[in-house]
């Protein structure tokens, strides 16, 4: 006996079903995005593409997290004089906005590439001798401009099945800052003390804690953060707290001067922030399992370099599919107003391709008003974006959703016949090189993105030579 | 019940609710203090019965559109308070529960199957977009009736290819009709559990055969659309092939009756053949020339399963119909195949029957121009007459203007007409046609193609064209050639 209909279509269709006395669900059909009905076909009927996600969301999920080390970037990374890392899609000086600006010149001078930041701008434009690359190509995240240079200390995350490993630089806190494009004094010495004081310290406290009581988990850090109101990306509170409980006894018996274990103790304390550099690799390492699955329709990255949005899927290798960056609606710290923001930056969109941040906002009311929203909207999201994933993660689950899982394995045909845009809980950098933070919000990818990526697998499937799919290329509308 | 105390029935026109509810609502009045007996029901034959022989009084004009509420109260004093119950318990059943109703609903089908185990998916999204959604059920691994036509055909390939690899059922795309354990799809009509089993390419024969075994007292448990192309030689009957094993394998059913528009005849071969390998017998109703129409296919069907053949019902008009002084036949049909059967059985009578599904296409007419000066029948449910509006079933306008353009054409010899009722056609399809019949001033005969329980009303239906002057047949067959009759008669 069948007991349930789903209805997709005409309403008097389920009514007439309804009229029997027989549960129908009716879904709310709406057309798709414009131009992508025969990329859909294509994809629908691709032989592969339902074992493909299966095993991309798979990979997602099965990958954990552990913190193993904390070391300079030139060490782990590689990185060399004059290179830097970025936030986003490839860029080019050129085209850089304000903030990733800021953070370049202030990186240069932290390197004493030049002795001023301010004069880091002949140096970026000859463009000789330095040399830009997104994170995400060296196995990297950064939270806002991302800038990530030799002499900055890195977290380093592995996955214990694999070995595996992305990185992450230390959080600076809020406020002038470097990745939100901030240079000036008081950034470049609160970096200085990072890499001479912070950084060893927590290295030290890392390997004492991996040698006593093995690798400190991060995934299950963030299994309880989101439990305690924390989305992990906005707000890291109770994460913070965590690994500081975790690695604090390591920092107190490392030897170190006690004036400069408790400036370590105080500033990873107080500054709520600090755990988002962990959420952040360790949501890439989970991404990263799904990459390169042929066939799958997955995102596996979403990234901002302040000008242009781009997202990687899981079918398509390290193609980037890029459109402008939005600007985001939500509160402005002090004056700022809304000419005072650049558009959306940063690699820490990482948090909601993995589920969580914007897609898990029903775990985290307390600043559903800091991004503009209320709690019932944080649920709407919460479940909105379960319409364009696959699944769910048994391992982050919401209380307020009755514990159900965070929305996993973003696809991109989803998007394009919904019309449902991932929605990013994100901070807002000031337009102008050296301004800092200027407010948080919500904002979404550029649509347009997704019916490009759309339109790549769709070729890739039709190029793999099933032959039945060639039939499906139809002319928009 | 007792003869002391009040009795209170009351109709209320227009009220509706599903009999469910109205069940639900009945026992909640029946716990009220001070109430011995209560029916809330719909003013169906069925349970103006069971009124009556509950002991109320129910007034005579009555219609199953009319919320009929009887109470027994043990004295007057009560009547007010259970007549508020009867109200708070109409309002209890329309609201809706609280929590996940409140969710916004699913955007996708695969969203709508999430939780789902044994759902079946109706589609009825723009043909272009059908396929992506029909995946999803079949991702599922569930069943999909694709209502939506104007689904490119490979794309139908495709994804009866894949069903079939997953031993799952596409039914259509095109499929208006299907019933499946016991629960109609589409545009399906009421019928009773039974002992035959419908494989059909075709939505209006379906429902024919439906109607003639309903009348018959013979219930059907599935009637499992496959799509009218599927017996294309592009398709090759994929979807007919696994319906066919569905029913078989179902040991409620007794005899398979495979229903379609005329099939390409090596699919049909290759259908005929795997038939033969089943274990339940299998009749054929393959319309076509020189075969049987589906009228005859019924009695077919009621002689192998041994059951008497009963007079289809013929209700002629109080003034009986003679021939008029025009010349053609002029055929509107909104069902495709009811409109295939009349021209098959026109052609060996009349001759050449022009068409905007013609048998042959040097017949073909153009439905947006005035008919010719031929024997003509127009399908108005054809892809190219329903774009960009809904289907005849649901939206009548266009045939209805049709026929005020033939009424009143004097080269018109006879009209015929099919209405046909169930689930999801318009509510009372005979009343407009019955305004244009009677002042047609040409016969005019109706198949009417329902059951007795389709929530149309069908005695009424019928009544309302006969009153009007048409003379209405139960079987389309039956109808096209009393119109045929009626040509050229003094």
């Amino acid at each position: 006996m069948t007991a349930h209909v789903v209805n997709v279509g005409a309403d008097l269709l389920a009514e007439a079903v309804s009229a029997q006395a027989v549960e129908v669900t009716r879904v709310d059909w709406r057309p798709p995005m414009p131009g992508t009905e025969g990329d859909l076909a294509t994809l629908a009927v691709d032989p592969i593409r339902r074992d493909a996600n299966v095993r991309a969301l798979a990979a997602l999920l099965r990958t954990t997290a552990q913190l193993v080390d904390v070391a300079p970037a030139s060490e782990v990374l590689g990185l060399q004089r004059g290179e830097f890392l970025h936030a986003g899609p490839p860029i080019e000086w050129a085209m850089a906005s304000g903030p990733l600006r800021g953070a370049l010149m202030g990186g240069a001078a932290l390197e004493d590439l030049v002795a001023d930041p301010e004069d880091a701008v002949a140096l970026f434009e000859s463009g000789t001798s330095v040399w830009l690359e997104p994170c995400h190509h060296r196995s990297t995240v950064g939270p806002m401009a991302g800038v990530v240079t030799p002499s900055m200390w890195m977290f380093v995350l592995e996955d214990p099945a694999t070995g595996r490993r992305t990185h992450c630089s230390l959080n600076e806190g809020l406020g002038k800052v470097l990745r939100y494009g901030a240079y000036g004094p008081e950034v470049l010495t609160r970096l200085r003390w990072m890499s001479e004081v912070l950084g060893p310290l927590l290295q030290k406290a890392v390997r004492t804690t991996v040698e006593d009581t093995g690798p400190v988990d991060v995934t299950g850090i963030l299994t309880q953060m989101l439990q305690m109101g924390d989305e992990a990306h906005n707000r890291n509170r109770a994460g913070t707290l965590m690994i500081l409980r975790d690695l604090g006894p390591a920092m107190v018996t490392s030897g170190a001067d006690p004036r400069d274990i408790a400036a370590g103790l105080k500033f990873v304390g107080g500054n709520d922030h600090f755990f988002l550099n962990l959420a952040m690799p360790a949501c890439k390492l989970a991404l990263d399992a799904a990459r390169g699955t042929t066939g799958s329709t997955i995102v596996v990255a979403m990234s901002r370099n302040g000008t242009e949005f781009g997202i990687q899927t899981a079918g398509t290798g390290d193609e980037w599919f890029t459109g402008p960056a939005q600007v985001a609606d939500g509160l402005y710290l002090g004056d700022y107003g809304p000419d005072d923001a650049n558009p959306d930056i940063g690699d820490s969109a990482i948090t909601e391709t993995a589920g969580i941040g914007g897609f898990a906002m029903a775990t985290a009311p307390a600043i559903v008003r800091l991004v503009g929203g209320s709690v019932p909207d944080a649920l709407a999201t919460t479940r909105r974006m379960h319409e364009i994933t696959l699944g769910e993660n048994p391992r982050w689950s919401v209380p307020a959703l009755e514990f159900q899982g965070v929305p996993s394995g973003i696809d991109v045909t989803r998007i394009c016949r919904t019309g449902i845009l991932p929605q990013i809980n994100t901070g807002m950098a000031g337009r102008l090189a050296g301004v800092g933070q200027v407010g948080a919000g919500l904002v979404t990818p550029p649509a347009e993105i997704f019916p490009k990526a759309l339109a790549r697998l769709a070729e890739l499937a039709r190029d793999r030579g099933e032959s039945h799919l060639r039939g499906f290329a139809l002319p928009p509308g | 019940m007792s003869s002391d105390g009040l009795t209170h029935v009351e109709l209320r026109p227009g009220a509706y609710a599903d009999s469910v509810t109205l069940l639900q609502v009945s026992r909640t009045v029946q716990g009220i203090a001070g109430v011995t007996a209560a029916q809330v029901a719909m003013g169906t034959t069925l349970n103006l019965e069971v009124l009556t022989q509950m002991g109320f009084a129910v007034p005579p004009e009555a219609t199953p559109n009319d919320m009929v509420l009887a109470l027994h109260l043990d004295d007057a004093e009560g009547l007010d308070q259970a007549l508020a119950g009867v109200d708070a318990a109409l309002l209890a059943v329309n609201r809706p529960a609280a929590g996940p109703r409140d969710l916004a609903p699913p955007r996708t089908t695969a969203t709508g199957l999430r939780g789902v185990t044994d759902g079946i998916v109706l589609v009825s999204v723009p043909g272009a977009n059908a396929m992506v959604e029909a995946m999803d059920a079949l991702d599922a691994g569930c069943d999909v009736m694709v209502f939506s036509d104007n689904v490119p055909v490979e794309q139908e390939v495709e994804l009866k290819r894949v069903a079939s690899g997953r031993g799952l059922l596409v039914m259509g795309p095109d499929c208006g009709t299907a019933v499946v354990d016991g629960i109609g799809l589409g545009f399906a009509n009421v019928v009773q559990p039974g002992p035959v089993g419908i494989v059909a390419a075709s939505g209006t024969g379906c429902q024919q055969l439906l109607a003639l075994l309903d009348h018959a007292d013979v219930g059907v448990t599935s009637a499992l659309g496959v799509g009218g192309r599927d017996l294309s030689t592009a398709v090759g009957g994929v979807s007919t092939l696994a319906a066919l094993h569905r029913l078989d394998a179902d040991p409620g059913v007794e005899l398979v009756v495979m229903v379609s528009k005329p099939p390409a005849e090596t699919v049909a071969e290759k259908v005929r053949s795997r038939a033969s390998e089943l274990s339940t017998p299998v009749e054929f109703a393959l319309l076509g020339p020189g075969q049987p129409d589906l009228t005859a296919a019924a009695e077919s069907v009621l002689a192998r399963l041994g059951r008497a053949v009963p007079q289809w019902q013929v209700v002629a008009p109080t003034t009986p119909l003679t021939a008029g002084a025009g010349r053609w036949l002029r055929g509107l049909f909104v069902g495709g195949t009811l409109c295939d059967e009349a021209m098959l059985i026109a052609a060996t009578r009349l001759g050449p029957v022009h068409s905007n599904i013609p048998l042959d296409s040097n017949l073909a007419l153009d439905p947006h121009r005035p008919l010719p000066g031929k024997h003509t029948m127009v399908d108005f449910g054809d892809d190219a007459l329903t774009a960009g509006r809904a289907h005849p079933l649901i939206d009548p306008s266009l045939r209805l203007e049709h026929l005020a353009q033939v009424a009143a054409d004097d080269e018109t010899a006879v009209i015929l007409l099919d209405v046909v009722l169930g689930h999801g056609a318009e509510p009372d399809p005979a009343s407009a046609l019955a305004r244009m019949i009677g002042s047609a001033r040409r016969p005019v005969v109706v198949a009417v193609v329902g059951t007795r329980a389709d929530p149309q009303d069908l005695a009424q239906q019928v009544r309302l064209l006969a009153d009007a002057g048409a003379e209405v047949h139960l079987s389309n067959a039956g109808a096209t050639r009393r119109a045929i009759d009626l040509i050229g008669q003094p």
